[in-house]
């Protein structure tokens, strides 16, 4: 095995293996949906990730903005209910790595996409996610109603974002948009140095 | 029904709210995590804990303001991914010769364009600026302290960053006029002088 292969099955593997997962489950104590709810809220990485796709979707106009709205949240929930019905070992940075990253350059280069190109990265995205949130819950013991809860937050906040995105009219808030994509890019960027590093 | 009537009931609501909010069980939000809001306050704090850090983002938003759109929004779009880039080689152990050099000949030369008012191409504008975010990168994107959260301490970093850019562009805006456009120049020049101090440091 070259070093080169050797350094790359090692860096493919800090990235993609199991490791302890850090899942921000929250009991509020108010029933699992409520959990579900405020577990998006204290999950940065998943958070982050449904404002850069709706920022992204809110630069691509109504039209995307509305098919990412309802493709979103209800992969989400499918994914997460995935996660909890197949054991399988939590994937930590990976998804939130690469999907800040690739969704926050999108957006900060402005790059036009057609509607169906953001429903299908809003599919990715939240199949990631919400089987990221999936196996947490299952691992964790959690009830997947609170799925429900995450999946109508993630609803809330994407439609939010978008459109207030898509009601921007003045060029410099385009601009501000995009500052933020690339802010999102950089911070995913970084994850991954930490990911790989192993010191996240 | 009458404004006097309804007072009373409005009044009933909002008791009956009161007491829904404080019955809340407030304590059980609290939930197992740590390092989060640290990480944060860290990566956020850590750019503006070193002056040749913070002179040289001041001064790239400084030379944006000079050279006005699409300049003064892509220097602050751009900047970030590379310096986070250079926060990748440094996370990866990947060597980058010279980083204390890099980040003071940033602020020389940096300082320099605005307190010449040069106006290069935009492609060699964003070039420079490019090449410097990789050393500032690699110098300050690296250090979370234990138990910290590596996402929000880059998050916190990354932001902390922008907002000099901001600060940077919005000292610029008295580039449009006349006694302004000195006085920017007179500052770049102040940040090309700490520029060679950093470098006088880096060299001892």
């Amino acid at each position: 095995m070259t070093r080169k292969t050797a350094t790359a099955l090692a860096a493919a593997w800090l990235l993609l293996g199991p490791a302890a997962a850090h899942a921000h489950l929250v009991n509020t104590g108010i029933g699992p949906v409520y959990d579900g709810i405020a577990h998006l809220f204290v999950s940065f990485e998943d958070l982050l990730a449904v404002i850069a796709i709706a920022l992204l979707a809110g630069l691509n106009g109504p039209l995307a903005g509305r098919r990412m709205l309802f493709t979103l949240p209800l992969v989400w929930l499918l994914g997460g209910l995935a996660g909890t019905l197949i054991p399988a070992a939590p994937l930590p940075l990976a998804p939130a790595t690469l999907s800040l990253l690739v969704i926050g350059v999108l957006a900060a280069l402005d790059i036009r996409l057609a509607p169906a190109a953001v429903a299908a990265l809003a599919l990715v995205l939240g199949l990631l996610h919400g089987w990221q949130n999936g196996v947490a819950m299952a691992a964790a013991g959690l009830q997947a109603t609170g799925l429900v809860g995450t999946s109508g937050a993630v609803f809330v906040v994407a439609a939010l974002v978008a459109a207030l995105v898509v009601a921007l009219r003045r060029p410099w808030t385009r601009i501000a948009v995009r500052v933020a994509g690339s802010w999102i890019a950089a911070s995913g960027l970084l994850l991954l140095g930490w990911a790989l590093s192993g010191r996240a | 029904m009458s404004r006097s009537r309804t007072r009373p009931l409005a009044m009933a609501l909002q008791a009956v709210a009161a007491l829904a909010l404080a019955g809340l069980p407030v304590i059980a939000q609290a939930h197992e995590q740590s390092g989060q809001a640290a990480g944060f306050l860290s990566g956020l704090g850590h750019p503006v804990s070193g002056l040749d850090h913070v002179l040289a983002m001041v001064a790239v938003g400084l030379w944006g303001a000079q050279l006005g759109a699409p300049a003064i929004w892509m220097l602050p779009v751009m900047f970030p991914l590379v310096m986070a880039f250079g926060g990748l080689l440094g996370l990866l152990g990947v060597p980058l010769p010279g980083v204390e050099l890099g980040i003071a000949a940033s602020a020389i030369l940096l300082g320099a364009m605005v307190a010449t008012e040069s106006r290069p191409p935009l492609w060699l504008a964003v070039l420079l600026v490019a090449f410097f975010a990789v050393f500032h990168g690699h110098a300050h994107g690296t250090e979370l302290p234990p138990g910290q959260s590596g996402l929000l301490y880059s998050v916190g970093f990354v932001v902390a960053t922008g907002c000099l850019h901001a600060t940077g562009i919005a000292i610029g805006l008295i580039h449009r006029w006349g006694s302004g456009r000195i006085a920017l120049r007179g500052a770049g020049a102040a940040v090309s002088a700490a520029g060679v101090f950093f470098l006088w440091r880096a060299l001892a």
